[in-house]
């Protein structure tokens, strides 16, 4: 009897945790997935590592509504996603543009890597150039040696 | 001991630019309206539904908007440094409240005293989305020619006003 009411209660629980998320589909299918799947590269800027489409904020569910509203009024994925940035500026969009002012957040790991790769590359040519991993005739013999040797037990 | 200097070095300048990253306010995102015109609105005023009230009203004056309401925590401190703003006539200001029932605006001014010369009833927060608002309270400074020229995202503080939103005012008044 308990063990039902406990499930009962789990189960409720469940259900108004999986019935938090997002806003309710609309009449049109079709639309929703348009919004929910623009809304998911848009910044939700109350609680900054979510997106749109994840967060519950006011904010949020009042943007998805303009995005919903300007979708049904015709406009295009990139009209919808300009009037956002003309208000919140890139820092809206999860992925920023390649502009002046954003290319050292572009290329910067990439230098980062070519920056590793010299520093590697010199110290290779130092190394050999100072012979330390020189093999000699001696180890060759040594080697030979060990291998015709058989298998040391 | 060279061998270390480089990376000791690096590791300096990255202690660096973490300890500068810590400084930033990452809820400070910089507005792309700064130095675009105010964005056009046309709503009720708070006191009296009846009536309009649109930022073209105010062409030809240095004027502040500010962003409030009566469900924000920050505008309950921000309130005292408003109302000696408003009390020291140095720049008229107007309020929007924003996502409110009117009888909480109304009766929050009541409360705590109207530092405002009109509030305008933004109740779906649409003309807030227009002028970029995601935390309560912002603050604008609109110049004559209702060109957005300042914008504060959270209270307003003494010494912002003082040292900011006055001299930005008295030199966009004698503009």
């Amino acid at each position: 009897m308990r063990r039902a009411a406990a499930l009962l209660l789990f189960a409720a629980l469940a259900a108004s945790a999986t019935g938090k998320e997002a806003a309710p589909a609309a009449a049109d299918p079709v639309l929703e997935k348009r919004v929910m799947a623009l809304a998911e590269e848009l910044r939700c800027l109350v609680c900054q590592n979510q997106t749109l489409a994840d967060s519950n904020a006011p904010l949020a569910e009042d943007l998805r509504n303009q995005v919903r509203e300007k979708m049904r009024a015709g406009k295009s994925d990139r009209e919808v996603v300009d009037f956002l940035v003309e208000r919140y500026g890139d820092f809206v969009l999860y992925r920023p543009p390649l502009k002046a002012t954003t290319i050292l957040l572009w290329f910067g790991p990439l230098l980062l890597l070519a920056a590793g790769f010299a520093v590697m590359l010199r110290r290779v040519r130092l190394r050999r150039e100072s012979g330390e991993a020189e093999v000699t005739d001696a180890d060759r013999k040594r080697a030979a040696e060990l291998l015709a040797s058989g298998d040391p037990k | 001991m060279t061998r270390f200097a480089i990376p000791i070095a690096i590791f300096v300048a990255l202690l660096a630019l973490l300890g500068i990253g810590l400084k930033l306010d990452p809820r400070e995102v910089p507005s792309p309206l700064i130095g675009k015109p105010a964005p056009h609105f046309e709503l009720p005023e708070l006191h009296q539904a009846a009536r309009t009230f649109s930022e073209r009203d105010m062409l030809g004056k240095v004027w502040v908007l500010n962003v409030w309401a009566s469900w924000c925590v920050s505008c309950r401190e921000e309130h005292p440094v408003l109302l000696d703003l408003a009390a020291s006539g140095a720049v008229p200001v107007y309020g929007l409240n924003y996502k409110d029932r009117r009888e909480d605006g109304l009766a929050w001014l009541k409360g705590m005293g109207d530092p405002y010369k009109i509030s305008i009833f933004d109740f779906d927060g649409r003309v807030g989305i227009d002028y970029g608002v995601y935390g309560v309270p912002e603050t604008y400074v609109i110049d004559k020619s209702g060109i957005i020229r300042y914008k504060r995202i959270g209270p307003l503080t003494p010494e912002i006003v003082k040292e900011k939103l006055l001299p930005l005012v008295r030199e966009l008044d004698r503009a």
